[in-house]
């Protein structure tokens, strides 16, 4: 893919702020004073009056937007998914979740993807810690054009949405003309027997690779893409499962509580397979170039590869 | 205060009050004690004050109420029943199951402008609300109860900050110093003295007023109705559990239901208080 645009989903972010917001009138942004790394100061450049700055706040900033919402405005209420989904973890539950306000949160920097900045700054927990939210849409976009169709979605959608964004520049694989996002529907970018590969977010062109690595040894991967992890394509996935018998879910996040927990959840009780799980193990991540991380990490098509195989062949 | 106006006000707390002692008492738990000590300033909030319109309780135009010590909800809900929201009646399945009465304010009950009840959470909501207003230019003015225990919470500093730096002079919080938390007195367990202090130096407009006095809760008010560029906090000294002799200022009273008895008693007491207001 070494020829292939590469843009951040981050940068996907701001960008389809700063072009909305001429459609959507109603629409706010608030930063905790990351705008600059979250790319909401896109959006702050062009809409000066309609950007506030919450400061390194970011407890406060979730209750700011979720009354704002309270008022009639949709605000997007963006930070790191550590700060996001972690730091203000119960304020999302109580002040956004609960009343089922329409916040957006625009979570940007998720997973060691983050890199240099190390364990601290890098979120593996988020997907896990939103979904338990009732009434929260959790959105996982895999590349800049469906990263900027999420966006709008979100608008579009009258409730809590939690966006995860990344900080790495992925590979942008998906045909702007032809994409279309629906809420709550996975896509299936390849037909194959041998084998279903679940993925979501950055690892979602990863297992594209995958695949044609896979089928140049013989092996005929389904490769299907989950933006919104909730609410989940139960269909779709149960559908795979059992076209092909074999699950492997890839995600850039832990393997407890995130994407590869929701196929499970849903094939347990619709199309019971054996899943294996691709992710962040019950571990920190720690510093590091994000390439390197991913690779290190098991993040990346060769590991897909290979699992796919043991999976295939085992 | 008008003579009539004031007359009004103290009987209409006092119905709050027995409200909120029916209310808990029928929950068989709650909080009594910090309910009735916000009583006679959350009459005058919806009796003298704010615009709201029972009949259309989400009208966009209508002033704001969050009540950030949500556990003090049965003080919200027999002002909103009093008030006309909803019947008085369902005062008596407060925090029974299926009952619309949630233990904390809940978004969904008519008049209940916020979910709260997770302290320090209420006042940002507040602030979010106070920004929208300004944004439209709106001509709505948001209110906020706390309570002191309350203030320990990092967050509620977080959106005193955030009040000041955006200039939210359509927001007016009410900090009630009861003087008393669950675990005691709130000197002795976490102090958040001097209040009046830390809000100036936060960049607040701050008024002390007696939570008790009809008089002086107006005065309070309209002076923070003078205030331009700046938000509005009124530190309001009162006394936990007013209005019942063997609540008042018992910290045992923060979260316990009267028994049968005690509950005899109380609403015997406010009754009394009742005739003689309307003798």
């Amino acid at each position: 893919m070494a020829d292939v645009k590469k843009i951040a989903t981050r940068e996907s972010y701001g960008n389809a702020l700063a072009e909305l917001g001429d459609k959507y009138e109603n629409l706010y942004v608030l930063d905790a004073d990351l705008a600059a790394a979250t790319k909401t100061g896109i959006f702050k450049k062009k809409f000066p009056d309609r950007f506030f700055d919450c400061g390194i706040a970011e407890a406060n900033m979730m209750g700011v937007a979720a009354g704002m919402a309270a008022a009639g405005k949709i605000p997007f209420a963006s930070t790191f998914a550590m700060f996001a989904a972690g730091r203000a973890f119960e304020i999302v539950r109580n002040s956004i979740g609960y009343p089922h306000l329409n916040v957006k949160i625009g979570a940007t920097h998720a997973g060691i993807s983050v890199g240099e900045d190390g364990a601290t700054h890098q979120c593996n927990e988020d997907i896990a810690l939103m979904r338990t939210i009732p009434g929260m849409t959790v959105i996982n976009p895999a590349d800049d054009v469906e990263a900027r169709a999420a966006v709008e979605a979100a608008i579009q959608h009258n409730g809590p949405v939690y966006l995860r964004f990344g900080r790495l520049a992925a590979p942008v694989f998906n045909d702007p003309a032809a994409y279309k996002f629906e809420l709550g529907k996975g896509i299936k970018l390849r037909e194959g027997k041998d084998i279903s590969i679940i993925a979501t977010g950055l690892m979602v062109s990863e297992a594209l690779a995958a695949a044609e690595m896979l089928a140049a040894q013989g092996v005929d991967a389904e490769i299907i893409n989950i933006h919104t992890i909730k609410p989940i394509d139960a269909d779709l996935i149960a559908e795979t499962a059992a076209k092909t018998g074999r699950v492997l879910t890839v995600e850039e996040h832990s393997v407890i509580g995130g994407l590869g927990s929701a196929v499970c959840d849903v094939l347990a009780e619709r199309q019971p397979t054996k899943v294996t799980k691709i992710g962040v193990n019950d571990e920190y991540g720690h510093s590091g170039p994000a390439v390197d991380l991913l690779k290190q990490y098991g993040l990346c098509a060769d590991n897909i590869v290979k699992t796919a195989l043991s999976i295939v062949k085992g | 205060m008008d003579a009539m106006l004031k007359k009004k006000l103290e009987t209409t707390a006092c119905k709050v009050r027995m409200g909120i002692i029916e209310g808990v008492h029928a929950a068989k738990s709650g909080h009594p004690g910090g309910s009735l000590s916000i009583a006679d300033t959350l009459t005058y909030l919806y009796f003298a004050r704010m615009n709201v319109y029972p009949d259309k309780p989400e009208e966009p135009s209508r002033d704001r109420f969050v009540l950030s010590k949500g556990h003090t909800a049965p003080a919200l809900y027999s002002t909103l029943a009093q008030r006309g929201f909803f019947s008085p009646d369902e005062l008596k399945s407060l925090r029974h199951i299926g009952a619309m009465l949630q233990g904390h304010p809940c978004i969904e009950i008519p008049g209940v402008d916020m979910s709260s009840g997770s302290l320090g959470q209420g006042i940002s909501a507040a602030c979010g609300m106070a920004l929208a207003g300004k944004i439209s230019n709106d001509t709505y003015h948001v209110y906020t109860v706390l309570g002191d225990g309350e203030i320990e919470e990092g967050q509620v500093w977080e959106a005193a900050m955030f009040a000041a730096h955006y200039k939210l002079d359509n927001l007016t919080a009410i900090v009630d110093n009861n003087g008393l938390q669950i675990d005691g007195k709130i000197e002795d367990v976490m102090s958040p003295y001097p209040i009046v202090d830390k809000f100036k130096a936060f960049g607040w407009h701050v008024i002390e007023m007696d939570a008790h006095d009809f008089d002086a809760i107006e005065a309070a008010f309209n002076e923070a109705d003078k205030i331009v560029g700046q938000p509005v906090v009124i530190v309001q000294k009162s006394v936990k559990g007013k209005g019942v002799s063997f609540m008042e200022n018992n910290v045992s009273w923060h979260g316990a239901a009267p028994n049968d008895e005690q509950y005899e008693t109380a609403m015997n007491e406010l009754k009394a208080a009742l005739a003689a207001l309307e003798a």
